[in-house]
Parts: C-alpha cells; structure tokens; sequence
C-alpha cells in the first residue's frame, strides 16, 4: 500500500509541481493540500487523468480552537480541578479577515478503476466570508455537499448553481458547526398558547460542559519513540 | 367547441407528513400535469447536529449517538466510527472481535433490506411483503437484544473489540396473558440452545423465507410494472453522482468495499458480489435480494469459525479499553484507569483518518479529526442516503408522481443518516 502511495505522490508531483503539497499521514491514508486558485484545475485533472470518477465526500472544518484544551495538564493548580470551565464569551464573526487557516474544505475521492483513495484539503484563505470555487461540475455529487458546508461553515461556493442552505431550518441565522458558534444555539422554540403557534425565543438554558477538553501529551504516540517499540 | 381548458405547470409539497416519505422527506414537485419536471427535496427536519455533538464528547460517548443515524442497520453505523477511532489509535480488535463485528454486520444488513423491502413493496402496492418481512426482522431484532441488551441501539461495538462476548443462554419468551403457552412453546424452540444455535437455526430457514419474498415479488407484473425501467442510472452517471453500495451495484459498476478494501476478516470470507445490469429500480432490488442470500452464507461462515475459535473479544490496553468489574476489586491501578477513562476518556494521538464500510446502503465514512484531545475535534459523517438523495430529482425527472414514490423506496432513504 505504501509503495502504490509513493507512486501516485510522485506522479502527482510531476504533474502539480509546487502546487499540491503533500501531508503526513499516521495511517496510511494519501493526502495533499492545495490552494483555491489551483482547485478547478487540479480536480479535472483527477478526475480525468488520474481516475478518480467519485467524489466519495467534502466537508468543511473550522480549526478556530485546534489544539486548545479547557484543563491545563502539566502544572498542578492551587484550587483543584472542577468541571466549571471558564467559558469564552461567544462573539459571533464579524471580524474583516480571518486567520488564513481558519476555514478548510476536505475532500474525499475514490478512483473505481484503480482502487485508490485521496484526500485534499484546500483552505479558504483570510477572506470573510471565506470563498472557494466549486467542484460541482467536475463531480455533480459535490452539488448537496457544498451546500451542507454553506449551511454549516458559511463557505461560499462561487459557481454553485443552487447555493442554499440544507440541513437548518427555514430562516436559521449563523453557521452553527463553526467553532464560536455555541453548542447549545441561539434560539428555542415552544409552543405559544395565546398566539396560537410555535414561537421563537433566545434559548433561556445555561451551556456547561460534563467532561472538560483535555490534551494529554502521550509518550506512547510520540514518533521516536513508537518507532523504537516497533523496531 | 368549448374553448380548451388552460395547463399550467404547478407546484406540488410532498411530505414531510407522508406515508411513503419514509420519515420526513419534503419534496417541492414541479409538474407539468402528472409528469415532473423537477423535484426539490427540503431535508434537515430531523437534524440533531450529531458531528457538532460528537465534537463535546469524549471519543466513546458518541458511538451511541452513531445507532441513531441510520437506525434501520445500527450497528453498521458503530462499525465506521469505531474504526475511524481504531486507524487513529492504531489499535486493531482481537480476530474473534472481527468475526463477531462482521457477523453482526451481516445480520445488520439482512435487517436493513428486509426493512427496505417491507417499506418499499408496501409503498408500491405489495402489502403482504411489510408483514412477511417483519415476521424475520423480529428474530435478528432478538439476536441484538440477547448481545447487547437493546432492540435497536446496541452500542455494542467499541474501539478495541466489542463490549462482551456472545452470550451462551438465550433469552426466553415467557407466558402472558397476551401470549398462550403453545405459542411461547414455539417462539422458544430455537431459544433452548446459544445466542450462536439460535442464529444458526435463523439462517437455516431464512434461504427459504427470501424464496417466499421472491415469488410474490421478481415475477409479479404489477411488482414489474412499477419498477422495471423506473430511475435508469448509467454507470457514469452513478459515479458522478457519488453512488455507493446497491445504488452503484445496481447500475453495473462492480464495486464492494468488503471485496475491494476489505476490512476486518471480509478477505477470509467466501461471497459473491451481485451486480445488475440496466440500473433501474428492479435491478437495484435483484441486487439486495441476492445480498441477503450472501449475507446468509457470510453469517453461516462466521458461526462455524466463532464456535472452534474462543478467545478474548476486546484488546488488553487499559488506557483505552475499561478493566472488568472483577479486577477493579483488587486492583487498585484498575480503578485508577476506570476511573480515568469514564470521567476524561482516553486521548487519541493528533492525525485525521477516513475509515469507510460497506453499509448495508452504501459506503458509510467516518472522517475523523483529532487534534490530541479526548473529544475529536471534527467527525464528518458520510452517509450513503445524503448522496442518494441529491440525486432525487435526476431519477424522477420525467417519470409520473407515482413513480416518486418507487425512487424513494429504490433509494432506500432513512431521514437518520440524511439528516444527521
């Protein structure tokens, strides 16, 4: 597996140059990143040259809080541990620009004929709303997938022909699967029995975390010396 | 003569109330009298943001939430997450673990086509079949009580085996005043014996029940009717469109992830791969039919291997999987680690993986991100039925209303895992 990966990398190499760069993988899996300008092109080529006919899945993914943990693990405090996280007041993004590997979209391809699998991942850059060109006419499965990334990360697709949103409900203010947006959301809903409907109101329950986010620096991961165990 | 009458093209709301929306599909038909021209399908209506959820748990939280997607085959669904955490981990479960795993897997999709197969022949005027298929689904229903102690969500697989070990006693029918001691006599007869006879004595008859769907199904003309040359797909087509499992089999393409990746012990086991020839609505149920065949044999291959082979069905790695019970009585770094693993969870290194499995619908992907901590930082849940479903309107473009009805049932949606 790891032979056929060298191979197809440094094809890919040859034919992108400089643009496609690939990413380390502790499985096994084959994985490049390129910018948004690059995309269109890239992506036909895959598919046409390259053979990979499915886009098997593209997500968006925020990494506004990658590698942020709520419980600091290598000092000891002189309070104790509790489960009170200290929550950040949550300001939704207005801001002009965002950190220029905020946003990313990842996309999952399949080749059928040659029993391969790719990954991609291209970052949206600084621009607010982030912006990437769109896939779709390239493989038309792309078509509900960037609408769910719209829906979910705010990303906009240029060239999608039917940008709306898809898993929220009708009228649904904010993009709920980034980072700053809160788990427990904006609104509630409850039944008004003097309107005689369903009303909206701001959601009246506190957030709280049961389990604390925590990253623990593992020896056992650590690759010199997993490499020696192996060896 | 009196003037003619004028047509419009109009609108039509199917759903999301609807008997045959399969949960609550909304689709905006535009038609052109009872020909549609176009077909929007509003989804979302059972979202739950199961990632976002999924990212303020730890790892092992989240695997029941997984049951929940597509709740028609659950177990299918614990597989590709538990995976994903597994390619992370760098963890691989023991082989009797595999074999349980893809046992319950098979079992899981008979379940799954039998469900479809009820819902989809009642939908399209085949009655009987919802009552004939219920009748199995009931059996292997038992089998996940009897391993995991519920009907439905089990959440019985996890990262490093599976939670225990198949039981040796089978849970018994008992007499009621709803239930007569001659009939619990005979829903007990195959209950005497394991978990394993009773699942042996179930894929000793059921050859013989898929025969029965059969003959009222493959060569009726009414069933003919309403599928043959209903939502044509060519093989191109099905892979742009992003087609997995019967879908894509269904048009042609031969592609199996057990046969093509295989994963787990499906390289050990001896099965053949349907595939159909026209890609329209009949093809895609020859296909599934033979599936369940398969998954029979499949399942008969794993019992005989899991009777000659006992052995330990979770890893021995107390930083991820809990001690028993037992130990932690005597043990006091035992509870140390129960104690660290319910209240924090393990850790798992920073990396991303795509794990994919064949699931009974198609392919379900886990595509998870970790950046060190015990709660993944993103899970991106590919669901075969969300692609299926942004291909409504391309197969029922051109066909009558009532043929609406038939894709849905060919597509095999469940508003699960479409919606998340």
């Amino acid at each position: 597996m790891t032979d056929r990966n060298e191979t197809l990398t440094a094809r890919l190499s040859e034919r992108f140059g400089e643009r496609i760069q690939p990413v380390e993988s502790t499985c096994g899996e084959l994985g490049f990143e390129l910018g948004p300008e690059d995309l269109i092109e890239v992506a036909t080529a895959l598919r046409d040259e390259f053979g990979f006919e499915i886009l098997i899945d593209a997500c968006g993914v925020d990494y506004l809080d990658y590698g942020s943990a709520e419980w600091k693990t290598e000092s000891a405090t002189e309070t104790g541990f509790s489960r009170g996280v200290e929550r950040k007041t949550v300001i939704l993004d207005e801001a002009d620009e965002f950190a220029p590997r905020r946003f990313a979209v990842v996309y999952h391809l399949l080749s059928v004929a040659n029993n391969r699998r790719l990954r991609l991942r291209v970052y949206t850059g600084t621009d607010n709303p982030p912006v990437i060109p769109s896939v779709v006419d390239v493989w038309s499965s792309a078509d509900w997938f960037e609408r769910e990334a719209f829906d979910l990360y705010g990303i906009l697709f240029e060239g999608h022909p039917d940008l709306r949103r898809i898993l929220t409900d009708y009228g649904f203010i904010g993009h709920p699967f980034r980072k700053d947006f809160p788990l427990i959301g904006g609104v509630e809903v409850r039944y008004d029995a003097d309107k005689g409907r369903v009303a909206y109101q701001p959601v009246s329950i506190e957030p709280r975390t049961l389990v604390p986010r925590v990253i623990r620096d593992d020896n056992r991961y650590a690759a010199e010396l997993k490499d020696a165990a192996d060896g | 003569m009196p003037p003619m009458a004028e047509i419009q093209n109009y609108t039509m709301n199917f759903g999301p109330q609807h008997p045959a929306a399969h949960g609550v599909l909304r689709l905006v038909l535009e038609m052109d009298g009872e020909v549609i021209q176009k077909a929007d399908p509003h989804i979302g209506l059972l979202h739950r943001a199961t990632e976002k959820l999924a990212e303020s748990k730890p790892f092992n939280q989240s695997i029941g939430y997984m049951d929940r997607l597509d709740y028609v085959s659950m177990m299918c669904n614990e597989h590709g997450y538990v995976l994903a955490i597994e390619k992370l981990l760098g963890i691989e479960a023991p082989e009797r673990a595999q074999y349980i795993r893809v046992m319950f897997d098979e079992i899981t999709r008979i379940l799954n086509h039998l469900m479809w197969l009820g819902a989809h022949g009642l939908d399209i005027g085949a009655m009987t079949m919802f009552l004939y298929c219920f009748r199995e689904r009931e059996d292997l229903m038992d089998c996940y009580e009897a391993v995991s102690g519920t009907r439905m969500h089990a959440t019985y697989y996890r990262p490093g085996g599976v939670y225990r070990d198949l039981p040796e006693v089978m849970p018994k029918y008992q007499e009621s005043k709803f239930r007569s001691k001659k009939e619990v006599d005979r829903l007990n007869a195959s209950r005497e014996g394991s978990l394993l006879d009773f699942i042996e004595a179930f894929t000793d008859k059921f050859p013989a029940c898929v025969d029965e769907y059969e003959t009222l199904l493959t060569d009726n003309r009414i069933w003919k009717q309403r599928t043959v040359n209903i939502a044509v797909v060519s093989p191109e087509r099905a892979m742009q469109l992003g087609f997995s499992g019967p879908m894509l089999r269904g048009s042609g393409v031969e592609w199996d992830l057990r046969k093509k990746q295989p994963y787990e012990v499906y390289d050990r086991l001896d099965f053949d791969i349907p595939v159909g020839v026209h890609g329209d609505c009949y093809d895609r149920y020859l296909v599934r039919v033979e599936e369940m065949r398969q998954s029979n044999r499949i399942i008969r291959q794993c019992i005989k291997w899991l009777r000659e082979n006992p052995g330990p069905v979770m890893i021995d790695d107390r930083k991820v999987v809990a001690p028993t019970r037992v130990e932690m009585k005597d043990d006091m770094e035992s509870l140390i680690h129960h104690f660290k693993l319910f209240t924090e969870g393990y850790c798992v290194p920073e990396g991303e993986a795509y794990a994919a499995i064949e699931h009974p619908k198609g392919e379900f992907g886990v595509y998870l991100v970790s950046d060190g901590a015990n709660k993944p930082y993103r899970v991106k849940i590919r669901a075969p039925g969300f692609v299926h479903l942004s291909a409504m309107s391309e197969m029922v473009e051109g066909h009558m209303l009532a043929d609406v009805v038939a894709v849905i049932g060919t597509q095999d949606i469940v508003f699960g895992e479409v919606d998340r």
